[in-house]
């Protein structure tokens, strides 16, 4: 049940991107198509997913019990870069088209703050291995979920008549503010 | 060969011309996060400019020893050390703003407004321009900050920097402080400065085909409609 409260609280009432602002780079960039949407959304709840077992391990196997908590930043950042090099050398080995659908994404994750700061969340609310895990699964949920919803109205908006100046980005950022307030709703589900 | 900017130039580009949040785009995720109140988007914005300044300096003075293979990480490294002495000085010094502020100090490493400058100019210019460039930038970012805070503050909580400036008639607009008050404010800022730029670019085409007119040189208006 704790688990379940975890993984909502992340993907929906919490969500990454309409609540706490991470990964609004991606969420703007690559919300043009439905397709690359999916894709960029499934890629990042995979190294979020692993992101938050690796930082976990690290953060209270190492940086901890060796007092060594004022490297977290650098630390974390390192392994993430790493992590993400080498999880594209692992699917470029095992599955070709895995790798196709999300190759070219994977290089733009490392810069996305959603990762680090999931990182740095599961750190600083002292979650236990299992609750980091959901936590990461469900935060990856909701920055997929966001992603989808934006990509869908993004291309019913080619149609819409909007005015010149607030072409592109600003509409967008509009859009993705009547999201949020439709996200305030799941704030009574737990 | 390169042209050359005056130093001026260097800095002001990045206040307005090249603003990293109206203009570019990068950096938003702090900007929409902390600006709930006026002094929090002073205050990253501070956060962010020490960090983009130091290691804007560093950067391009050991630019030669860096090896082209490895420079991302190695910005990364450096911005990741400032990042932390701001981090640990503002836990030391303002520790109700450190925790205003929250996981967003330690987020300042993947700002991609500091890495781009690093990427697109430090690495390649002499430490006094590297200078000049970055507090340009931290300028124009500090300046988008406060006034999106400022705007959030006055119509969010009827106060700015903590001091009441709205009459108790006025009613506060909680939305201004929510998450969707970010997005609605920084869309409806962007639009306008895109509505003045285009404005302004129309005057500019306007003021060329009058001048052309004058000289009599209608064929030229001709060339510049296809254009």
């Amino acid at each position: 049940m704790e688990l379940f409260v975890v993984f909502i609280s992340a993907a929906l009432v919490n969500n990454f991107v309409l609540a706490y602002f991470l990964g609004i780079c991606p969420f703007v960039g690559v919300s043009n198509k439905l397709t690359s949407a999916v894709s960029m959304g499934m890629a990042t709840t995979f190294v979020m997913t692993i992101t938050a077992i690796v930082s976990w391990l690290l953060y209270n196997l190492i940086l901890i019990p060796y007092n060594l908590d004022f490297l977290q930043i650098p630390s974390f950042i390192l392994v993430i870069a790493s992590l993400v090099q080498f999880v594209e050398m692992v699917i470029k080995k095992v599955s070709q088209p895995l790798y196709r659908a999300l190759g070219i994404f994977l290089p733009l994750i490392t810069t996305n703050c959603a990762i680090l700061g999931l990182a740095l969340f599961g750190s600083m609310r002292e979650y236990s291995f299992i609750e980091n895990v959901f936590f990461g699964f469900g935060a990856g949920a909701g920055f997929t979920l966001a992603l989808v919803i934006m990509a869908g109205i993004r291309e019913e908006l080619d149609l819409a008549d909007v005015p010149t100046p607030f072409r592109g980005a600003p509409i967008t950022l509009i859009i993705a503010g009547i999201l949020a307030l439709a996200f305030m709703g799941f704030a009574g589900m737990i | 060969m390169k042209k050359q900017v005056s130093l001026s130039q260097e800095y002001l580009k990045g206040v307005w011309k090249n603003n990293p949040i109206l203009v570019q785009l990068l950096g938003l995720c702090p900007t929409l996060a902390v600006t709930v109140t006026a002094i929090n988007g002073l205050a990253m914005g501070l956060a962010a400019t020490f960090v983009l300044v130091m290691s804007s300096l560093l950067i391009s003075s050991i630019r030669k020893i860096i090896p082209p293979q490895v420079r991302i990480a190695s910005f990364i490294v450096i911005i990741a050390t400032f990042v932390t002495i701001v981090d640990l000085v503002m836990k030391a010094k303002f520790p109700d703003l450190s925790k205003a502020l929250g996981p967003f100090i330690p987020l300042i490493v993947v700002n991609c407004v500091i890495l781009g400058r690093q990427e697109a100019f430090a690495s390649k210019n002499n430490p006094g321009r590297a200078f000049l460039d970055a507090l340009g930038m931290g300028s124009g970012f500090t300046m988008a900050l406060l006034i999106l805070g400022s705007i959030r503050e006055i119509i969010g909580s009827r106060t700015i920097f903590g001091l009441q400036i709205m009459p108790d008639q006025f009613e506060p607009w909680l939305i201004m402080i929510l998450p969707p008050g970010a997005f609605l404010t920084l869309g409806l800022i962007l639009g306008l400065s895109n509505f003045y730029s285009i404005k302004k670019a129309r005057e500019e085409h306007e003021s060329i085909i009058s001048h052309y007119k004058r000289v009599g040189r209608e064929e030229l208006i001709e060339e510049l409609e296809v254009k």
